[in-house]
Order: structure tokens, then C-alpha cells, then sequence
């Protein structure tokens, strides 16, 4: 169907790994070895500001808590010099706050650190895409900030509301669905269901709905 | 003396000082020779004192210069301003005549005025700290000894008018009264000199009182950890063989630190979105299973929506029990016309044409109990492609819509 299913077509992706935990940082690259590259680490803001901006990744993993201003540290620093750099937040918290505010800092995605490392090595490859990663927690928060409420808001309807496909397509997958059963449950093509996540995501980043607002002020993170 | 272009602030100096520094503090801001404002002090001094007042006034608010060390004063070079303070005194008397009674008054009153500046001065912020402490410890004590204090002073300063004018035949009304009010004055001008020093103790206390507060912080997270993680850790440690249990206790503890760190949520009782949590930690708990558990939108539980989570508990032990999984995908939603639970397991799966007679788990305490309530269950599952559990239950508009 897609060839995005088949990583030996492609060269192997460049990773960096963001994270205070080295016990962390050696689990995830010794897992994700034989899917990529993981061309270097980090364990501090600091280290880790330096490090990309030399190394050039094609995809960070960043953890959300860290000293120092966290993983938002570093994604604003980054991403004013070096905008091709894509990041995949990577963290045991399930806050509301911190999720929506990383995504709305610019991460491409959100994954728990509970996930497989097949699931890991595949999200990361997505994100590598172009793409977006929203784990079922992800996608029940954005359901939720999304609601259609009687007294919701809307002042920009092209942002501030999802269409039916799109909320479809966030129901299955907070329901634990992948892609490709996504795909074959609403009759799609795999890139369609692509498609609509990026929407969503451009959505969550751009919208000024009040949900979302409250959730990343919640941690000073707008 | 070195003159420097950049502002000096007014502080007392040490380097320079022969009594308290006050005159070479001053000297050194305004930029003029310490000798003239020495003078300056010693002529006000023959305004019945007033100069020794203003000396011990300054003494009291300014701040000393930020010196290392001690610095030893030459008292060869306080002899000629002594004398000359001596000499402005007694010719202030051999002028004053009959006034010299009043002005042994202005001078007691300097004395005291010196005595309030000495104290407060002691409470400079390397001090304060114990002085703050004497003034949240024992507040009522310090309350009192100030009112008494404040009486003696009056009673004392009515006393010496009384007895400083017999002229009028024992004490008079009037003179009392006056008396009164200049005792009253000199509390208040006792204040002023004290404000400055207060106002360092106030602010030393918030910052101590701020401290007390994070303090409290921290030792509630420490008995939380004490009690709830180590014990954890410990009992991992001791069932590490075992991995189910080893998955389980760490499951249980990770879910009861997000409560805590991330949702002060509505119990169980009351909200279906916490019935719902409750319902997965529970079948965690007993199966050793992980729940995927996500829930959009709440509403407040009655008898049906209980019903719901109920059969969404069935659900979730049938896919522990037999899907043979790590992990199980339960997602809630609820709108406004309807709730819907799924939940999904990757695991064994069943040929549905073989439930009705083998799994009366399923057949009753699912589709049973929805039906009975209104809703209704679909189970789709297919041998090595898992199961899913659809729960559906038509609710009516929750209060708030209904007022409008």
C-alpha cells in the first residue's frame, strides 16, 4: 500500500536522544539500534542545544521534564535556527499540560514511555515523514479539547473545530487502533488517515481555543 | 580622602568614623570635608540638643558601610571636638541661665532617644532572624511588654513634667493633659526612628514564613514517597522473580503517583470518569494487566451509567482472561446524547459463531445487561486478531442542558 511500511528502502534515520535518565537513554538505544541510528545523546538543556545544532538530526527524542526548562528548552531553541529538525516528545507524564504544550511548542508528535520499541522506531520514522504521532491518550485530550460545547467560542472555525473525519478518525485512534486498521475501518488509504492526523496537529498548534490555552498556561508553557 | 566621581550612598562610615561614622558617612555622600558637618552637628547640639538627637537619629537608620574587618578609630582626634562639644554645652548653659532645668530634660530625652536608636539598631538583618523568631514564637508576650513599655514611658514622662513644675502646687489637670500629649509625641517620634527596622523585621518574617511553607511542601512528599513508593521498591525487590507481580505492583504504584501528581479527580461514586479508572485499576490489580485507559467528556453517575461500567469491568476481565495480552485499549467517551465504551484487545480472539453457549460472562453481563438498561453491546473478534467490546448507552440531556 505505502512503502513508508518498509524501513530497508530507505537510508536509516539519523536520531538524537534527549533525556536526564541515562538508565532511559540506554534502554531506548539499545532498542532502537537495529531500526536507526541514533547518532548521539544528551542529558542536559544545555549539552543537548549544542549537540543538535552541530549534528543535525532528523529526529530528536525529547523528554518533557528535565532541568532547566525541559524539553520546551529545547525545542524553542532549535527550532528558531534549525526548522528542518523534527521532534518526538518522549515522557512518563500524561498531564494535559504537558502534552498539549510540547505539541503546541512544536513537537510532531507524543509518545509515552511506556511504548514498544516496533511502535517507537515506526513513530519516529512517521515524524521523520512529515508526519504526526498522537498516542490514544493524545488523541482523547484533543477530543476533549475539542468538543463541541454549547458555549464554546469559535472564532476561527477553520482552526477552532474538527471535521467528522477528523474526530472519527481520533476516536479510533484513542481506541488503540494503528494506522492501517484506521484505514481499513473507514475505508481510506493509509495517507488519507495520515492526512487528517497532520491536520489535527496543524490544528492543536494553531488553534487559540480556550481549552487549549488553559491547558499549556497551566504550566507556563505558552 | 579619596573623592570618587560615582555616587557614594548614604551609609555610616567605619573607615573614617569617630564616634558612629554618621558625620564622615554624610561627608562622603554630600561630598564636602567630614570636619564641617562635625561642626554642624556640634553647633545644633546648642539648640537644646538637638544636634546629639539628630546624631543618634541617623545612627539608628543608617546602614554601616560595607567594610571588611575592624577599623580602629584614632582617639587622638575626637580630644578637640570633644572639647569643643563640652564648650558649646556649657556656654549653652552660662546663656540659658534660669533655662538650664528644661535643657538636663532635653538632654534626658536625647539619652532616651540614643537608647531606642541603640536597640533597634541591634536588629540589623544578621540579627533579625532571632529577633523575628522571639516575634512569631511568643507574639502575645511581645504585644504585652510593647503596651507596657509604652505606659512606663508616658507614666515616666508625666511624671517628670509633674515633678519639673511644682510651681503650680501638685499636679494640675492641664498639666497632665499636656504632658500626655508630649509623651504621646515621643512614642511617636520613637517610632519613626524604629519604621526602618521594623520594616527589615517584617520582611526577614515573610521570607522565614515562605520557607516554613515550602518546608511543609517538602515533608509531605517525603512521608508520600516513604510510604508509598519505598514500599513499593522494597516489595519489587522481593517478588523480582516474579513477573507478573513485579508488573503489577510497579503498575499500581505508577497509577496512584499520576493521581496524585496530575488529577485531584471526582470519586468513583460520583463521576462515570473516575468509575471508569476504577473499574481499570482494578482488573490491573487483580490480572496484572496493563489498561490503556482514555476518557473524554464526564458526566455524574446514576444506576444506568453504574450498569455501564459494570459491563465495561466484564469486558475488560474477558480480554485479561482470555486474549492472553499485555495491554488492553479501553476508551470512554461521553456526549450528550450518548456514551460509548470500547474496549480492544490485539490478543487470541474467538469465533463468535462459538459464544453463545461457552461464554455466559459475555452473553449476560454484557449484552444482557445493556439491553436490560436501554443500551447495547456489539463484540467483534476474530480467531488471532483480537477483540473488541462496544458499549453503547443512550442517556438523556445532563441537568445544566435541561435548564436552559
Amino acid at each position: 500500500m505505502s512503502d513508508s511500511e518498509s524501513p530497508a528502502a530507505q537510508p536509516r534515520l539519523r536520531v538524537f536522544l534527549v533525556d536526564d535518565h541515562a538508565m532511559f537513554r540506554a534502554g531506548v538505544r539499545a532498542e532502537l539500534g537495529v531500526h536507526v541510528d541514533v547518532i548521539g545523546e544528551a542529558a542536559t538543556v544545555p549539552e543537548a542545544i549544542t549537540a543538535i545544532a552541530a549534528e543535525r538530526p532528523d529526529v530528536v527524542l525529547l523528554d518533557v521534564h528535565m532541568p532547566d526548562g525541559g524539553g520546551r528548552a529545547v525545542l524553542d531553541a532549535i527550532r528558531r535556527t534549525h526548522p528542518a529538525v523534527k521532534f518526538l516528545a518522549l515522557s512518563v507524564s500524561d498531564a494535559a499540560e504537558d502534552v498539549i504544550g510540547l505539541i503546541r511548542a512544536g513537537a510532531r508528535g507524543y509518545v509515552t514511555k511506556t511504548i514498544s520499541p516496533d511502535e517507537l522506531a515506526a513513530a519516529i520514522r512517521r515524524v521523520a515523514e512529515g508526519d504526526a504521532v498522537f498516542s490514544p491518550r493524545l488523541a482523547g485530550f484533543v477530543l476533549d479539547a475539542f468538543a463541541s460545547r454549547p458555549d464554546a467560542t469559535v472564532a476561527d472555525p477553520e482552526l477552532d473545530q474538527l471535521t467528522n473525519r477528523e474526530r472519527e478518525v481520533l476516536r479510533l485512534l484513542a481506541r488503540g487502533y494503528a494506522y492501517k486498521e484506521i484505514a481499513k475501518e473507514l475505508y481510506i488509504s493509509i495517507k488519507t488517515v495520515e492526512t487528517h492526523v497532520s491536520n489535527v496537529l496543524r490544528k492543536l498548534q494553531m488553534s487559540n481555543r480556550y481549552e487549549l490555552s488553559r491547558w499549556a498556561a497551566d504550566r507556563r508553557l505558552v | 580622602m579619596v573623592t570618587t566621581t560615582a555616587y557614594t550612598p548614604l551609609r555610616r562610615s567605619r573607615s573614617d568614623r569617630m564616634v558612629a561614622g554618621v558625620a564622615a558617612g554624610i561627608a562622603q555622600h554630600v561630598r564636602v570635608p567630614p570636619t564641617f558637618i562635625r561642626i554642624a552637628f556640634l553647633a545644633l547640639l546648642a539648640a537644646h540638643g538637638l544636634g546629639a538627637v539628630l546624631y543618634a537619629i541617623y545612627w539608628a537608620v543608617l546602614k554601616d558601610e560595607d567594610t571588611e574587618g575592624r577599623v580602629h578609630r584614632d582617639f587622638a582626634r575626637i580630644v578637640p571636638f570633644a572639647v569643643l562639644g563640652v564648650g558649646v554645652v556649657v556656654i549653652m548653659i552660662m546663656a540659658s541661665g534660669a533655662d538650664g532645668i528644661s535643657l538636663a530634660a532635653g538632654w534626658l530625652v536625647a539619652l532616651v532617644v540614643v537608647g531606642a536608636g541603640l536597640i533597634w539598631h541591634q536588629a540589623e538583618p544578621s540579627r533579625v532572624t532571632r529577633f523575628g523568631r522571639v516575634l512569631t514564637d511568643r507574639r502575645p508576650t511581645f504585644v504585652l511588654s510593647l503596651i507596657g513599655g509604652g505606659i512606663l514611658v508616658s507614666v515616666g514622662v508625666i511624671g517628670l513634667a509633674t515633678v519639673y513644675y511644682p510651681g503650680s502646687r501638685g499636679p494640675s489637670l492641664s498639666v497632665v493633659a499636656l504632658s500626655a500629649l508630649f509623651a504621646v509625641i515621643a512614642l511617636a517620634g520613637v517610632g519613626v526612628v524604629a519604621a526602618p527596622a521594623l520594616w527589615r523585621t517584617a520582611t526577614a518574617l515573610r521570607a522565614e514564613k515562605e520557607g516554613r511553607i515550602r518546608e511543609q511542601e517538602r515533608a509531605e512528599l517525603a512521608a508520600m514517597i516513604h510510604d508509598q513508593v519505598l514500599h513499593t521498591l522494597a516489595l519489587i525487590q522481593r517478588n523480582s522473580a516474579d513477573p507478573a507481580t513485579v508488573t503489577r505492583l510497579a503498575r499500581g504504584q505508577e497509577r496512584s503517583l499520576r493521581n496524585w501528581l496530575y488529577k485531584p479527580m471526582g470519586s468513583a461514586s460520583e463521576f462515570f470518569g473516575a468509575a471508569v479508572e476504577e473499574a481499570a485499576a482494578e482488573v490491573e490489580d487483580t490480572y496484572a494487566i496493563a489498561v490503556e485507559t482514555v476518557v473524554v467528556g464526564d458526566r455524574e453517575v446514576d444506576e444506568r451509567t453504574r450498569a455501564l461500567v459494570a459491563a465495561t469491568r466484564e469486558a475488560l476481565v474477558n480480554a485479561a482472561r482470555h486474549a492472553k495480552v499485555a495491554t488492553i485499549s479501553l476508551y470512554a467517551e461521553v456526549e450528550p446524547d450518548e456514551i460509548s465504551v470500547f474496549v480492544r484487545d490485539r490478543g487470541a480472539g474467538f469465533d463468535m459463531s462459538t459464544i453463545d453457549d461457552n461464554r455466559h460472562g459475555v452473553r449476560g453481563s454484557i449484552v444482557g445487561r445493556m439491553r436490560r438498561h436501554g443500551g447495547r453491546a456489539d463484540i467483534r473478534s476474530e480467531p488471532g486478531e483480537g477483540t473488541e467490546v462496544r458499549l453503547h448507552l443512550p442517556v438523556g440531556p445532563v441537568k445544566e442542558v435541561t435548564a436552559t
